[in-house]
Parts: structure tokens; sequence; C-alpha cells
């Protein structure tokens, strides 16, 4: 069967060691998780995830299944097959040398990367997209020298419930 | 009402009618004992942590009820995770306390702490730390109803000593806590469904699992099966679901099934799945089993639809309610069976059941184990609650011990426990005093927690041990003998005690047979007794457990002892 990358959205109830569940049912059956996100919703005591893991159907269903038994588990939804935005987020740091401030500065502008901090000695940008956008920026940045990156997991809404 | 910890502790168990428990003290619950002292709930002290657990799941798997367990913080707790993971396997409602060391040195490394909560995730249905008074008693709360609710299974609950010395006031009224019931559904498009397959079925059968029993659905099933002829197999797990005598009753299917199970399972045109997980050593091959059957399962568990078999028609709720609304159903849609197709399918069984039927052969001046098991039978009219250990005494009480009753075999399917049998017996002899408690043991298994004999001697707890002693590990052995060349790698026990002479020591009483003539008056005399026994049968030491699926085969590819291989 055909593998493929499932987005998961997990609704659950904010307790202490939630994730290391959800972390634990995944792991202990033989499950990646390629990306992971997790805050609370607008009510303190719940908790989103959005984890992307890759499997054929019958995998994914049985990861929602298997995740679906967990007492803090509140509701399970494979966002895949309806339709959703992605986004992730990434900061990169670049160092500034004489070689690429120029440079730098006009990737900048161009692409309208968001600038967090800039100083003399280097430069912060924010960067949303979807992973394609966020692939696509990065591979620009690395030509003008990355210094450092974080990047956050993939988050996903679906359009209508 | 102010109350400190320990007494919300006692509190809520009295309200969740628990009438006992069994626990080992230390260090951090020192102060849970002092309560318990003060208190007139019935405690059993074991001789090792994972005793109290196998015990207290004995009494859980023969009562319905939640099994309750105490312990201490460290090795207390990690003492208890192969109990959890048996009970766990097997979705046996347990509660475990286990004491915790003060919540200001949790993640010191202080004397004593480990982190269970940590350690039994993945073999608990739900496990908490309770990190405050105030969540005590909800908290106790709600593990009882996790534990027994949907599919049940073991809760851990720990228990650090601060909290428990801490006062604060306590209301029952006022406790609070999460709902997980959730309301039966019934689904009458899919009892159409079932009512059209069965009615195109020529060759129908029930599979009946654990989760009948669990879920109390015995009645529901006899009644579907006998009222519509429709045979029965089960798993390992579901023995004493269906009546062990009706002539509907096809014995256990899969890897040490009745050829006559497993032939069944193998021609069948529409089986009928209650309760079951479908478990590799019921199945055999995937791909070849039930071949020819539309099949329909119904389970409480949407995690165990389509994990093993594919089926083509899932039902996911509660096995007494579900049987019921078919029950219902078929009844208003007047369905009956085609009395002569029906005839044609049960003279078939029959006739498989007459070509191979289960046997073995008692000659000679060696006791076969098996002739000690149907001698057991014979002698308590089967009115016995049997628990086993692991391995070929397991497969053999499987087979030869009629179960006509739920709740009445109780042994660890799941997880395959050696050491479960004897502190098992204990907690279901704790529940039913007056009946016949007997673990049917192997001579290494017991070895495994033989310390429990003197807990038995301690309360008086008159459980019955009858050790089939064939001086070998010997389901390893039977696999070496037909996998391995007889090359009998570490599995002889014949270094072993004394058992007549280590039960006497342990304050019990100690018998042997040796010739299959004094096995009878053994017996007798064994059960005649209101005392702990530990009856010593020298037993056949190279006897197999027959008919047998190799792993890999399909499960109509028995292997059948001294008889050829039939197919
Ligand atoms: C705790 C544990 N360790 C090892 C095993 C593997 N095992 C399965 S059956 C068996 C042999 C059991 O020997 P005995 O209790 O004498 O029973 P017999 O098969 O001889 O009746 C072993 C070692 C197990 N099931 N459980
Ligand atoms: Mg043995």
């Amino acid at each position: 069967m055909e593998k493929k990358a499932h987005v998961i959205s997990i609704l659950v109830h904010n307790k202490p060691d939630v994730l290391a569940r959800i972390a634990g049912t995944l792991g202990g059956k033989g499950y990646n998780i390629d990306s992971l996100c997790v805050n609370t919703t607008t009510q303190n005591d719940i908790s989103k995830i959005v984890m992307t893991t890759a499997g054929s159907q019958a995998t994914i269903t049985r990861i929602e299944n298997q995740l679906q038994r967990l007492v803090d588990v509140i509701s399970v939804d494979d966002l895949t097959n309806v339709e959703s935005i992605y986004r992730e987020m990434v900061l990169v740091r670049l160092n500034l040398t004489a070689q690429n401030s120029e440079p730098v500065k006009k990737a900048i502008d161009m692409n309208k990367w968001k600038v967090i901090v800039s100083g003399d000695k280097y430069v912060i940008v924010e960067i949303t997209g979807d992973k394609t956008q966020i692939d696509f920026s990065l591979a620009r940045l690395e030509s003008l020298g990355i210094t450092d990156i974080t990047r956050t997991g993939l988050i996903a809404l679906k359009l209508e419930d | 009402m102010k109350l400190k910890g320990t007494q919300i502790l006692l509190e809520v168990l009295k309200e969740e009618n628990v009438d006992i428990i069994f626990g080992y003290p230390g260090g951090t619950v020192l102060d849970i004992y002092d309560q318990l002292y003060k208190s007139d709930l019935k405690h059993i002290l074991v001789r090792h942590e994972q005793g109290a657990v196998h015990a207290a799941d004995g009494y859980a798997r023969a009562t319905g009820k939640v099994g309750v367990c105490l312990v201490t913080s460290g090795p207390g707790a990690t003492n208890t995770v192969t109990g959890i993971a048996t009970a766990n396997m097997d979705s046996i409602p347990l509660v475990v306390f286990t004491g915790q060391v003060p919540t200001g040195l949790i993640g010191n490394d202080a004397f004593q702490e480990c982190d269970i909560t940590g350690i039994t995730r993945p073999c608990t249905k739900h496990n908490f730390l309770v990190r405050n008074i105030e969540e005590l008693a909800s908290t106790i709360k709600e593990a009882f109803h996790i534990a027994r609710s949907g599919r049940p299974g073991p809760v851990l609950v720990d228990l650090p000593k601060d909290v428990m010395a801490t006062q604060t006031d306590y209301d029952p009224a006022n406790v609070k806590f999460r709902n997980y019931e959730v309301a039966h559904k019934p689904a009458p498009k899919k009892m159409a469904k079932v009512f059209d397959m069965l009615q195109a079925a020529k060759k129908p059968l029930i599979i009946t699992g654990g989760g009948v029993i669990l879920g109390k659905a015995s009645e529901e099933l006899t009644h579907l099966s006998r009222k519509y002829q429709i045979p029965v197999t089960g798993t390992l797990m579901s023995l004493g679901s269906f009546p062990g005598s009706d002539a509907l009753w096809l014995g256990m299917l899969g890897m040490h099934g009745t050829y006559y199970a497993n032939m069944a399972v193998s021609h069948c045109d529409f089986l009928l799945a209650v309760g079951v997980r479908f478990d590799d050593r019921v199945t055999g091959t995937i791909e070849t089993f039930a071949a020819n059957a539309k099949i329909v399962h119904i389970d409480i568990d949407p995690s165990s639809i389509n994990k093993n078999v594919t089926v083509d028609l899932p039902i996911i709720g509660d096995t007494k309610a579900t049987l019921k609304d078919l029950l219902r159903f078929l009844e208003e849609h007047h369905y009956a069976q085609d009395a002569a197709s029906r005839k044609t399918w049960l003279d078939e069984i029959d006739e498989w059941r007459e070509r191979v039927p289960l046997t073995y052969c008692q000659n000679g001046e060696v006791i076969k184990p098996q002739y000690v098991i149907e001698t057991l039978h014979k002698l308590t009219c089967g009115d016995a609650l049997i628990t086993t250990e692991v391995g070929q005494n397991q497969m053999w009480t499987a087979q030869f011990f009629q179960f006509d009753r739920p709740n009445s075999f109780i042994s660890s399917g799941g997880l395959g426990t050696m050491g479960f049998g004897l502190p098992a017996a204990i907690g279901v002899k704790c529940a039913f005093p007056d009946k016949h408690v007997v673990d049917i043991a192997g001579d290494g298994s017991i070895q495994m927690n033989i310390q429990e004999l003197a807990t038995a001697a301690q309360y008086n707890i008159a459980v019955k041990i009858v050790l089939l002693n064939n001086g070998y590990l010997g389901m390893v052995r039977q696999w070496q003998e037909l996998f391995y060349e007889k090359r009998y790698s570490h599995t002889d026990m014949t270094y072993a005690p004394d058992f007549v002479k280590l039960a006497e020591a342990f304050g019990i009483i100690g018998l042997r047979a040796t010739k299959p003539s004094e096995v009878e008056a053994v017996l007798k005399q064994g059960l005649s007794v209101n005392k702990p026994v530990l009856m010593d049968f020298r037993v056949s030491r190279e006897e197999c457990v027959y008919p047998m699926v190799r792993p890999g085969e399909s499960i109509s590819q028995m292997t059948l002892g001294s008889r050829e291989m039939i197919n």
C-alpha cells in the first residue's frame, strides 16, 4: 500500500504527561512522528496537537484508533482527507559580513521576509508559509550563509467542520 | 469533614465497595498501613508484589469486579509491572496503588523513588500521579471508573507520601470526575446486513472471545447459538462463555485448538466473531484464516477492528447490548435457518469430530497429564474455579477440562505469564471461599511465585495446586522436540525441590501420585480438606500438546502427534 504523509489533529485534555502518552503510543508501536506542534486552545485545559506521520491508509487508521483509546484524547482527526490549510514558521539568524550584508538586505526586501531583530553583526528574520514555501526560502537563505534556524512543526486547520 | 489523605483513600475504597485488597508495606505507604490497622478493610499480605497484582487480577476475573492492590514505592512498585502487563493484555479491571516519595523529592533520585507512571504508561489503561490532596478523591474515583468502563484494564495511582499525610475537607457528594462511559448506539442497518449474511450462509460459525466474558454476554451468545443452531468455537480467553458440554461447542480454535474447530473455521462461509482480537495464536497465517467466510466482528474497542483480520462488517459496541440487538432483530424479522442445510453443516463438523477427536492415551504405568485433568473434572463435576500457569499445563486444561460457566477459567492469555496461577488462585479463593479453587500448574511456573504458599498458609486460603510435574519447561521442550531436533537447551527442570516436603515446609499439605492408579485417590484427598494442598503428579515427561498448528502455517494444517498430518 502507498505510504504518504498524513497530518493528524488531536484534541487532548491538557494533563502533565499527555504528550508522553501520545508519543509513547506511536513510538511503542513502531510509528515515527515527523513533525509535531502542541499548544493550548482557547480553553486552557484543552490542547491541540498537530502531528505529521507517514504511512498507508491502513496504518494511519490504526494509529488513529490507538490514539483514540487514550483516556486523555478527546478527538482525532486526519486532516489529509479534508480541505485544510497548513503553516510552518521558521526563525533564521544570518551573521552579517562585509560580503553578504548587501545581498542579504536585497533578498529580505525582495522576498518580504519579516525582520524581527536587526543589528550590525546579524539579522533575524521570521518566515511563515506552507512546507514548500519554507523549503524554498531556506534554500535561498542557504546561499547567503545561515547561522542558525529554528523551525516549528506543521500546524493545520481544516476549512470546514 | 476534615480528613487526611490516608483516610480519604479508605473512604473512597468503601464507597467503591472494595471488600479486599492485596498488598505489601514499605516506607512510603507506612501512613496508609497505619490507617489500615485502624480500619476493618480486609488486607491480604502477600509475599511478593507480583503476587499481589495476580491475586487482585484473579479476584477480578472470577467476580467481574475491580481488583485492588497496594504497594510501596521503588522496588515495590517495579515488582508490580509483570502483574499489571498481564492484566492489561487480558483487559482486566484493576486499581493498583503505589506509594511515592514526597512531592518535594520527586525527580531527585530520592531513596526508593522511581518513575512508576512512566514505567507503566505502556502497560496500563491509564495512570495517575496525585500531585495534591484536592485531587485525591476524584482521582481514585476516576481510576475505578476507567478500570471498569468500556474495554476494562488496569489503572495505577501513584500516591506521594506527603499528599497522603495532608488534610482537606472531604464530602463524597462533591467529588466530580470525568465520565468515559459511551452510551450504546444500536445499529439497525448493520443488524439487517447480519440478517442477510446469515440468510445466505450455509455454514455459519460463531467465535466467542474474552470480550463475551468481560461484557457479561454469555447468556445472549448461548441463546443465539442454540436458538439458530449455530456451532461455536472460542479463544482461550473465552472458555466458559459458552457451555463446554453443549453439542454445539467445538472447543478452542487456533494453535492448540481442536481439529474440528480449526476445520470448521477454515470451511465456514459466515463467521460471527464476538469480543475477540484475532491474536496470531488464534488465526495462524492470516491469508488463509476463514478464507471462505464473510466475517462480522463485534467488539467494544475500535482499535481491535481490522487490526489483524480484515472483516466484512465491523460492529463497534458492547458485546451484550449488541447481541441483544441482534437477537431482537432476528426474531422480529423471523429469521429461521434452513434446517436441511444446517444439518448438512453440523454433520460435516461431526465427521471431523469423529475422525480426529480430542484424545490421549492413558496406558502403562506413567500418569498422563490429560488424565489428571479429566479426573479432576469428573471429581468436581466441573464445579470448580480453575486457574492455570503457562505452558502445556495451560493448554491441556483448556482442552480437557470442560468449562460450562463464564469466569471459571482464569489464565494469563495475552502475556502468558508463568507464575500467574498460584497467586491468582489465592485471589479467586478469597472471593469464593466455598468453591473448589484449583491451580493447574507446571513445575517450572509454580516455582516463579512459590512464595505465595506462605500467604495461603497464613490465612488458610484453601487453594489446591494440581502440579503436572514433567521435570521440564514442557512447552519450550515441545518446540525444541519439534523444531530443533530435540536439542533440549536449558529446559530440563529435574533439579527441583521435593514439592511435597516444600509444601510441608510452608505449613500446607503435600501429596504425591506417581502411578495412574493413585491419581483419583490423591485428588479426592486433596479436594476433601479445607486447607491449601499441593498435589505433585509425576507425569509423562515428553508428552506433547496436540493438535498443533506450526507457527506460520494455516490453522487447517495441524500436526496431530502420532497420527499422520491431516488436512
Ligand atoms: C515469565 C515467563 N518466562 C518464560 C516464559 C516462556 N515459557 C512459556 S511456557 C514455558 C515452560 C513452562 O514450564 P512449566 O511451568 O513446567 O509448564 P509445562 O509446559 O511443563 O506444563 C516457558 C519457559 C513465560 N511464558 N513466562
Ligand atoms: Mg513442566
